[in-house]
């Protein structure tokens, strides 16, 4: 499986024009993020096959699904991939089981990886299986569509905004089933998405688009703090950062989690606080780090950590976006006034202390 | 005994035909149905109209054309007679190719309305389950058109049932071959049996009545089970 995806195509419709280049790894979750009429889902219906019209060259897992060039074209049902629609789209002449059953059927008895009822688990669907898809709740209908998609066995999974349709508290069911699938899969995941939370909480690698075409593509660590990119410029724009637990400090409730960089300091708010080493991802914003010359002393702020400018660029009217390096990899946004900023000389190379006043775990 | 022997021939006929009919036309009115429904070519627009024609046109005007078509030297007749099939006016196969014309757009059109109404994503989910085309027209669309078929199968019959120019024309009057019942009540007033008129133009209405009672309580209730 480690072969991943590699996508080049072209497809002109109208005034838009999708022109992409994309490598992805073989596992993981890739995030495809852009505005609406970026070209999002074009994409992910060119990957199965839905946009016979695209041109270009796709291989997944290193089997070649389309070759221009050569003429040729595996048609959508004969590629061995999942996908999961923004609305779930069961097939409501079907119960839950006869959906996820559907496709398991027809996947040849060599190719199946997984039983049918693989998914089940996974997504805690196990006790709707005699229900009809009228009467599930848009969150389960979603989780159903999931395990319908995996019990294909598929060698990607493509999953259309699978959040877009639900309200919050259903996204907040099924957010923790999704994190859980993705990190139990051993196949990629293109993950259509304009939600930047999605992105924080989901994402391993992501691919900006813009107007069809590929804006930047990486590791999603690495593109959230790049001030060359957009991400970085909007207001909840801030960096992830890995880290693991290493203990809880009882008598104050706080849970230590260690970093490249040092250590960071937040409440213990779960119900059953996460063993120790557990690896974890936080987000911190960049509206929430604030910049020092010498270490603060007498600060309610509890996490301040010694930092090195690594650059300034210009953000919102009297604003700059200040990018900081903390260990060997680490790095987090600052911004600040351009007023502080000329006060205090932040430039490339200087020592600083950031003050971080949130740190929220996102996974 | 109510009706007469040669009203319950004439009414066995009718079922005969109807449901002869109703069987070509699933076989044929489906497939035109998603054919209309699928295609882009311009022939689409032409094609639902003329399928759709029995409808407004004079049933007498269609017979008309049936029994040239199928007449001696009528291209259908030509050809039926070359097959040594013979000719088909006035003849029980004559009245069902005729009824098929008939009944066309009552099979078709609620059919392919079903059907567009159900779009593309349906199709979308069956490929990326593996599904072929064919597989998915089975499986996936002809379940998912269910209330469209039922309503077609049910106006195709009954409709049949009580079409009378087109079998003057096609198929004249002859006793327990086109002979069907809208044919025997105008031979029953003609021949000044009014009794006996009434007695199978009353088996007509009710059967028309509760066959379009049926279909409005089973549309009802999948609107009351629907999501």
């Amino acid at each position: 499986m480690s072969a991943g995806l590699t996508l080049q195509t072209r497809l002109a419709r109208g005034a838009f024009t999708l022109d992409l280049d994309l490598t992805l790894p073989g596992r993981g979750l890739t995030a495809l993020f852009g505005a609406s009429g970026s070209g999002k889902t074009t994409c992910l219906r060119v990957l199965a096959g839905l946009e016979p019209a695209a041109s270009g060259r796709l291989s997944v897992g290193g089997e070649l699904w389309q070759d221009t060039a050569r003429g040729l074209f595996v048609p959508p049902h004969q590629r061995a991939l999942g996908y999961v629609f923004q609305e779930a789209s069961l097939f409501d002449h079907l119960s839950v089981q006869d959906n996820i059953r559907f496709g398991y059927r027809r996947t040849p008895a060599a190719q199946r990886r997984y039983g049918w009822d693989h998914g089940l688990e996974l997504l805690g669907i196990g006790h709707l299986l005699q229900r009809m898809p009228h009467e599930l709740s848009g969150g389960e209908r979603q989780r159903v569509a999931m395990a319908r998609a995996l019990a294909t066995s598929p060698r990607v999974l493509l999953m259309d905004e699978p959040l877009a349709a639900l309200d919050a508290p259903r996204k907040a069911e099924i957010l923790p089933w999704l994190e859980q699938l993705h990190q139990k899969l051993d196949i990629p995941v293109v993950y259509v998405t304009h939600s930047a939370d999605e992105v924080a909480r989901l994402a391993d690698h992501l691919v900006l688009l813009e107007q069809g075409r590929v804006m930047a593509q990486g590791p999603v660590l690495e593109l959230m703090t790049r001030t060359d990119l957009p991400l970085a410029h909007g207001d909840s724009a801030g960096a992830l950062v890995e880290a693991v637990t290493c203990g809880l400090q009882s008598d104050s409730d706080l849970c230590e989690l260690r970093f490249d960089g040092g250590t960071l300091l937040l409440p213990q708010t779960r119900a059953t606080p996460l063993p120790d080493r557990t690896p974890v991802r936080v987000r911190i914003q960049a509206r929430d780090v604030s910049l020092s010359l010498v270490q603060p002393e007498q600060t309610s702020v509890l996490n301040c950590l010694p930092a090195t400018v690594a650059d300034v660029s210009e953000d919102g009217p009297g604003q700059v976006l200040v990018g900081l390096r903390l260990g060997q990899e680490t790095r987090l946004l600052s911004r600040i006034s351009r007023l502080s900023c000329e006060r205090l000389g932040i430039a490339p190379g200087l020592p600083v202390y950031a003050q971080i006043k949130g740190v929220a775990m996102v996974r | 005994m109510l009706l007469t022997p040669a009203d319950l021939q004439a009414i066995g006929l009718t079922l005969k035909v109807a449901t002869l009919t109703t069987a070509i036309l699933l076989l044929l009115g489906v497939p035109l149905a998603w054919w209309l429904a699928r295609t882009r070519s311009w022939l689409k627009t032409p094609l639902a109209t003329v399928v759709a024609l029995p409808i407004v046109l004079p049933p007498s005007v269609l017979g008309f054309y049936l029994l040239v078509a199928m007449g001696p030297n009528g291209p259908v007749g030509q050809w039926t007679q070359a097959l040594g099939l013979g000719l088909l006016p006035f003849s029980f196969t004559g009245l069902v190719v005729a009824s098929v014309f008939y009944s066309l757009p009552f099979m078709v059109q609620p059919v392919h309305n079903a059907m567009e109404a159900m779009g593309n994503r349906p199709l979308e989910v069956a490929a990326s389950l593996r599904a072929s085309p064919l597989d998915t027209f089975f499986s996936v669309v002809l379940p998912l058109c269910r209330p469209g078929l039922v309503t077609g199968v049910i106006m195709s019959f009954a409709h049949t049932v009580g079409e009378f120019g087109v079998v003057l024309m096609v198929g004249g009057n002859i006793a327990g071959e086109t002979r069907v019942a809208s044919v025997q009540i105008y031979d029953h007033v003609e021949a000044l049996e009014y009794a006996e008129a009434h007695r199978l133009a009353a088996v007509l209405l009710v059967f028309s009545f509760a066959v379009l009672l049926a279909l409005q309580l089973y549309n009802a209730r999948r609107r009351r089970s629907a999501p």
